[in-house]
């Protein structure tokens, strides 16, 4: 597929994940397929309940007991974690693959040394004794930036502050030295100044050790901080991918378009901020033809019932959107209003 | 009520993060634990010390002494077969105390093992343990406890094996229930998607941080096996006679209530005290291992 690297290290095909609940079956994930290149960042945004930490945990195989794959492929280095049993994940998870989680307190074992917890994969999964192990976790907490490691290593969780905890976080997910970290809304919980801080620490192990990353995040200039690609979710399904420049530049689908106006601080010439009308879509029941019609200021009668597969475009992109040359206009002319008056 | 215990709501406010530690620093200013503490440590160290305490042998008789009234040499007067009331009392305690810590460990273990499994699994596995729970817990605890020693026979190690095979389900019922809400937290997932077993993720992170609920437990069901045992002693499913405990001396002094009702009176008095002391230490302990349930 275009837009996706030619050889990608992670490759998640058409990935379906459904939820069982008391009203029915939610269809979290509905045929996203991805490609992360080795050393590459791919940033996965969209709105709450669009299947973005789904699909993190689906590819990890630590989805929440009611939530089930229900078909697609997972390839890691060419071998599919999918059917995989959990003892087989368990030497992948940790040594290949890790992930940072959204809230640093609450993915922290509170009652358990920190120094202990970034230890504790490199004593399974690397077979390192006690006393290496721990040189380790010492090693990696000067690596991501907490000071004082010698000491810090016997405090508890509790004892540290947000960013210290994120970057708790980050030593421990890369203790094992994974290929890609898988990373969940990481800044989302850290105010602005932290929340800088940890992007650029992310990006500068991201090169140092040629780590690859997909970034799930609501927060647009942290995709286009940190990442080289992007992909755009909705309602369960992919709407858009591209270069992070391209994408959030020049948006070819209305969803992507809409994100773009709505955030503060993008590159994106606007006058005002613009939400998007509507609430997401029921994931049991979903709108027919393209998911995101009921809410698009574009809609036209075949967008209603058509399937919206995404589309190859030039330039490594792809979109959904069956008449995307109507988001591109809509930024064209927008443009063309405020260079009117003189902005830009 | 109490003159001790101010609210702080300065302190209060910032609770959550730091109270586990600075709770636990305080423990001594709870006074509901401080009582509970003082009152079991005067008791187990006098049952501990026994010999020290009483020059008699709980045991041997002396027909020539039979029901004497408390005297200086006889503090709480002697039985009908003229043993010493106040050694029979601290022998008594003794055993009974023994037993029922030990008689503990076994549930408290069985039970955390089972619930945590049950919980981490959950499935098909938790079906059949819950379900074998709901069997347990059909019948009253004393009336199963009752019969299963009336069927084992009476003796020690039939007490132990009848608390275990009932006090297990309790254990198994909070751990699992503390488990199920515990194994969705970040810090399981992340521990999972760190590569780590069932079994490491059970015994280094859920156990530690659910554990707490299994040990105030056990405090009211010491208690529970102490009333248990001296209840098997009373109907003479207990230790076997010759032996102190207090439940067959309650039994045996009860034919002589009228005239000398300190042989019922006293061995009635330090079960109710011993029982006092491990129902504060729980409440204490509760109080002080779970901030803002109080």
């Amino acid at each position: 597929m275009t837009g996706q690297p030619a050889t990608p290290m992670l490759d998640v095909r058409d990935l379906h994940v459904q939820i069982a609940a008391r009203n029915g079956t939610v269809r979290a994930v509905d045929g996203v397929s991805l490609g992360v290149a080795s050393g590459e960042a791919l940033g996965l945004v969209g709105e709450s309940g669009s299947g973005k930490s789904m699909t993190l945990r689906a590819i990890l195989g630590v989805l929440p007991p009611e939530a089930t794959i229900t078909s697609g492929q997972v390839l890691l280095d060419g071998v599919d974690l999918v059917p995989l049993s959990n003892s087989d994940l368990n030497r992948i998870r940790g040594p290949k693959i890790s992930m940072i989680f959204q809230e640093p307190m609450s993915a922290l074992n509170p009652v358990m040394r920190v120094g202990d917890q970034i230890a504790e994969g490199p004593r399974i999964h690397l077979g390192y004794g006690k006393a290496k192990a721990a040189e380790r976790a010492q090693e990696l907490m000067r690596r991501v930036g907490i000071p004082d490691p010698e000491r810090r290593f016997r405090a508890f969780p509790h004892e540290f502050s947000g960013g210290m905890r994120q970057r708790v976080m980050i030593a421990i997910a890369l203790s094992c030295d994974p290929e890609i970290i898988l990373c969940d809304e990481p800044t989302t919980a850290l105010d602005v100044t932290i929340q800088d801080q940890i992007l650029r620490l992310l990006a500068r192990l991201c090169t140092e050790s040629a780590v690859s990353l997909i970034f799930v995040t609501h927060d647009l200039p942290v995709v286009a901080q940190i990442c080289q690609r992007v992909a755009v979710m909705y309602g369960g399904q992919l709407v858009e991918t591209g270069d992070v420049r391209d994408v959030l530049l020049n948006p070819r689908h209305p969803y992507t378009l809409g994100l773009v106006k709505s955030a503060p601080d993008v590159d994106y010439v606007r006058e005002s901020l613009v939400p998007i009308p509507g609430s997401p879509p029921s994931l049991v029941t979903p709108p027919s033809g393209c998911r995101f019609h009921p809410r698009c200021s574009f809609v036209e009668e075949d967008c209603k019932v058509l399937p919206t597969p995404l589309r190859e475009l030039s330039g490594g992109r792809a979109t959904a959107c069956l008449h995307y040359e109507r988001a591109e206009e809509a930024v064209a002319a927008d443009r063309a209003a405020s260079a009117d008056r003189g902005w830009s | 009520m109490s003159a001790i215990s101010f609210p702080e709501p300065a302190l209060a406010q910032q609770a959550d993060e730091h109270a586990a530690p600075r709770a636990a620093r305080r423990w001594y200013r709870q006074p509901a634990l401080a009582t509970g503490l003082v009152l079991l440590a005067v008791i187990v160290i006098a049952a501990a010390a026994a010999p020290l305490l009483t020059p008699y042998n709980p045991i041997k008789q002396n027909l020539g002494a039979s029901l004497l009234g408390p005297s200086a040499h006889h503090l709480l007067g002697t039985d009908q077969t003229g043993r010493d009331t106040f050694a029979r009392l601290l022998y008594g305690l003794r055993n009974d105390l023994r037993i029922a810590f030990i008689a503990v460990l076994a549930p408290f273990c069985i039970g955390t093992i089972l619930g945590s499994i049950a919980g981490y699994f959950g499935g098909w596995v938790d079906t059949v343990l819950m379900r074998l729970v709901d069997v347990v817990v059909a019948f009253p605890f004393y009336v199963l406890i009752i019969a299963l020693v009336f069927v084992l026979g009476p003796g020690e190690r039939s007490i132990y094996i009848a608390i275990t095979l009932v006090g297990w389900v309790s254990y198994a019922r909070i751990i699992r229930g503390e488990i199920l809400v515990a194994k969705r937290q970040d810090y399981v997932v992340a521990a999972r998607s760190g590569g780590l077993s069932p079994i490491r993720i059970i015994g280094r992170h859920l156990l530690p941080n659910v554990i707490t609920q299994a040990f105030i437990y056990a405090m009211s069901d010491i208690v529970q096996d102490i009333l248990a045992i001296v209840t098997l002693g009373y109907f003479g499913l207990g230790v076997p006679p010759p032996i102190p405990d207090l439940g067959s001396m309650i039994n045996d002094g009860q034919n002589f209530l009228t005239t000398h009702w300190q042989l019922t009176t006293f061995p009635g008095l330090a079960v109710v005290l011993v029982g006092l002391s491990l129902s504060l230490i729980g409440d204490g302990l509760a109080d002080v291992l779970r901030p803002g349930h109080s």
